[in-house]
């Protein structure tokens, strides 16, 4: 985080001494793009501030812990598309419940669709897309993040084909 | 616009009569909605400064030599190397993302980009790594990366028309 900060600033100070106008031009650039997206960012804000409280941490933990592999898999892909966690919750606690037995692919599955489907994203990501491309593109992320689950299954000897 | 006033407006009500009556769910609603927007506030408006300095000072040549429609291999190498060093997961993949269309960049590349920075964040995996194995990592890359980049030039293919961009 730090980092980006000090990028940015140095950044600009660099663009400030070559060129006052051109840096100028650059941050009517950037706030005209944010506060175009501003709207749906706002929206999105309320959409997760309504959810994520619904599916606490330990609720998905003792989901997760609960089934067989294969519901387990689906039912994780499932809760990590709908929620958004950052990595230094998800990871630890995905460590946690694989000691506990939880097969990987359980986890693999529940953090692969954490990362890259996005429902309660969707109103942004609608914005920048269109409806339509958002929607193939989160089913197709869906569906890689269950191919993944899989092949983890596989890899761990948890599955045998 | 006014969807989003009249939803924020619903929403403040509802998060100030649960604090009233001690709603618990309400109330960690409003923990939830300060925390997220707060996270926000640290990343995007950082993100944007720097898109906008990229559109001024970056060359378009530059981005339709390396991303364009003449990239071969070595673009989606680019794609992935940006998308690695990208912070903030998708709220910054996608103006970004915007901003390498405006600039030529072609759309299977520029979806390969938007799907790699869920996937590849370089910190992210270094504590993926530590709690849950190498080998969950590695398989995890493995297997993504190639389906990432056969679904993104399929969904080209199918919506040649879509261009990322600010609506």
């Amino acid at each position: 985080m730090v980092i980006l900060y000090i990028l940015t600033f140095v950044c600009l100070i660099i663009s400030w001494m070559i060129s006052k106008n051109k840096t100028i031009r650059a941050l009517n650039i950037a706030w005209k793009r944010f506060y175009k997206i501003l709207p749906a960012f706002g929206f999105m804000v309320v959409v997760v501030a309504i959810v994520l409280p619904l599916i606490p941490p330990e609720y998905i933990a003792r989901t997760l812990g609960q089934n067989n592999r294969w519901l387990g898999m689906i039912i994780g892909t499932g809760i990590g598309s709908i929620s958004m966690m950052p990595g230094f919750i998800a990871f630890p606690l995905g460590g946690v419940l694989v000691s506990k037995g939880v097969p990987y692919m359980v986890i693999s599955g529940f953090t692969t669709s954490l990362m890259m489907v996005g429902i309660l994203t969707f109103p942004v990501e609608k914005q920048y897309l269109g409806t339509k491309p958002a929607i193939i593109r989160n089913s197709v992320s869906l569906l890689i993040a269950l191919i993944v689950a899989v092949i983890t299954g596989i890899a761990f000897g948890e599955l045998i084909l | 616009m006014k969807r989003t006033i009249i939803i924020s407006l619903a929403f403040i009500v509802f998060i100030l009569i649960s604090w009233l009556l001690e709603f618990n769910i309400g109330i960690d609603m409003g923990k939830s909605f300060l925390e997220f927007a707060l996270s926000l506030i640290k990343i995007v408006p950082f993100a944007f400064i720097l898109i906008g300095l990229f559109e001024v000072w970056v060359k378009k040549e530059t981005v339709e030599k390396h991303l364009g429609e003449g990239s071969r291999i070595k673009g989606y190498f680019w794609a992935i190397v940006l998308a690695s060093t990208t912070v903030g997961g998708l709220f910054v993949a996608l103006p970004v993302g915007a901003a390498l269309t405006r600039k030529g960049a072609r759309l299977g590349l520029v979806l390969v980009y938007l799907s790699a920075s869920a996937v590849c964040r370089l910190p992210m995996t270094l504590f993926e790594a530590s709690f849950l194995g190498v080998k969950f990592t590695i398989i995890r890359y493995l297997v993504s990366i190639p389906l990432i980049i056969i679904t993104s030039e399929f969904m080209a293919k199918l919506m040649p028309e879509l261009k990322v961009r600010e609506n």
